[in-house]
């Protein structure tokens, strides 16, 4: 099976590699990809839409149905891993233990103490759990930083690299940081599960929403143009303005993906401590 | 002939030799998280392939710089850019993978769960009983 395999693979990199002699030359200008709609795009991207970061006007605005329906496929996956992993009620009760994070003593309950936000002790899941103090303090200073870094990217998108999807990973790493370097449990208790699912539907829905809005004053679906008298602006500003709404859309989608991904696949489901 | 074939197109024989251990890794390899390495490995070889098509020799990214000319008077020739379209599918490309990637492991999860093994022909021989 293995042999048919390997036999299979080099033969059918061989067929490509004798296919692969009609393609264009390595950085030639005069590839068939370059010539048809590109041009189009690269001369008329700032007199049509006035965002100087082509690839996010292309993504957002000519591209849009694509950039829609992809935005559909990161919610379904969330979905997916929702409905394939997720445990439910399955709330601990007995012993409990509870740790003190500065001295690292461990003490037992046999029941259940509701915790204040910010208090000095917090419930773990097993002995093993570690916490560690100059890894949490670090990763809690440079998570702020990591959060406006990834609002930046999302803002900015239309004139340098980034965008929704760029800034999104970025936001969606950063709360990562907060649960790799404490545990899931506590990040967990700062992003509520439920709210990061109302966040990947509100996504989609600020992108499909505005898409129907511009239906609604008079033009195509996704055409942004049509939504000048609701931005108060011209034609091609709004846009570029409409092309930043829908960025934050997908933003705030790929963000709770991301996170929700990280939360099923690193706990199995039960969103407990994780790694 | 040959050796201005190979000088001119080497790159595309990067991408199959990426490609073929995909999918050699996934039809060959009998662990499943390999499998799903093979399938990353596969899609990255795709998405390099498409980048490589809008490479354009004494081009620059396609992000317009604005600032030095004002309004109107900005000239822009398509020759001095890449070629942006590729960069917008692969960018596509790319969180689908993710998402694909994130289903896939959530599946992983699952069956380790139901059969405690992740090897391909443990799992048959469970399934069998």
């Amino acid at each position: 099976m293995k042999a048919l395999a390997w036999i299979s693979c080099v033969l059918l990199g061989v067929a490509m590699l004798y296919v692969a002699t009609n393609f264009p030359d390595w950085g030639d200008p005069n590839s068939p990809a370059s010539l048809h709609l590109s041009p189009h795009y690269i001369e008329q991207a700032i007199p049509e839409t006035s965002v100087p970061n082509i690839v996010s006007a292309l993504l957002a605005d000519y591209r849009g149905y694509d950039t829609m329906f992809e935005t559909a496929v990161v919610f379904t996956a969330a979905m997916a891993c929702f409905f394939i992993l997720r445990v439910l009620g399955c709330e601990v009760s007995g012993q409990q233990l509870y740790r003190h994070l500065e001295t690292g003593i461990l003490i037992r309950s046999a029941r259940r103490i509701n915790l204040p936000l910010g208090s000095s002790f917090k419930r773990v899941e097993s002995v093993s759990q570690r916490y560690d103090f100059i890894t949490a303090k670090v990763c809690r200073l440079m998570i702020p930083f990591l959060q406006i870094f990834g609002l930046y990217v999302i803002a900015h998108g239309h004139h340098s690299p980034g965008g929704g999807f760029q800034g999104g990973v970025i936001l969606g790493s950063a709360w990562i940081l907060l649960a790799i370097s404490h545990d899931l449990q506590s990040a967990c208790d700062r992003y509520a599960e439920r709210k990061m699912f109302v966040f990947v539907a509100t996504g989609v829905l600020i992108y499909a929403g505005t898409g129907v809005l511009a239906m609604l004053y008079g033009g195509n679906f996704l055409d942004y143009s049509f939504l000048g008298p609701l931005f108060g602006l011209d034609p091609v500003a709004s846009r570029s303005f409409g092309i930043f709404v829908v960025e934050v859309g997908v933003g705030f989608t790929v963000m709770a993906t991301m996170i929700l991904l990280y939360n099923f696949l690193a706990s199995a489901g039960r969103c407990d401590e994780g790694l | 002939m040959l050796l201005d074939i190979i000088a001119t197109k080497y790159n595309y024989a990067g991408f199959i030799f990426l490609m073929c251990i995909g999918l050699w890794a996934m039809i060959g390899k009998r662990n499943l998280p390999k499998k799903i390495l093979g399938m990353s490995i596969f899609q990255t070889a795709i998405m390099l392939f498409y980048i490589s098509i809008s490479v354009k020799t004494n081009a620059t990214l396609p992000i317009i710089d604005a600032h030095g000319a004002h309004g109107h008077d900005l000239h822009v020739r398509a020759a001095d850019y890449l070629n942006p379209l590729p960069h917008v599918l692969m960018l596509t490309a790319i969180v689908v993978s993710v998402a694909t990637l994130g289903v896939a492991l959530a599946l992983v999860q699952k069956v380790y769960r139901e059969h405690e093994t992740l090897e391909e022909p443990e799992i048959l021989e469970q399934l069998r009983k």
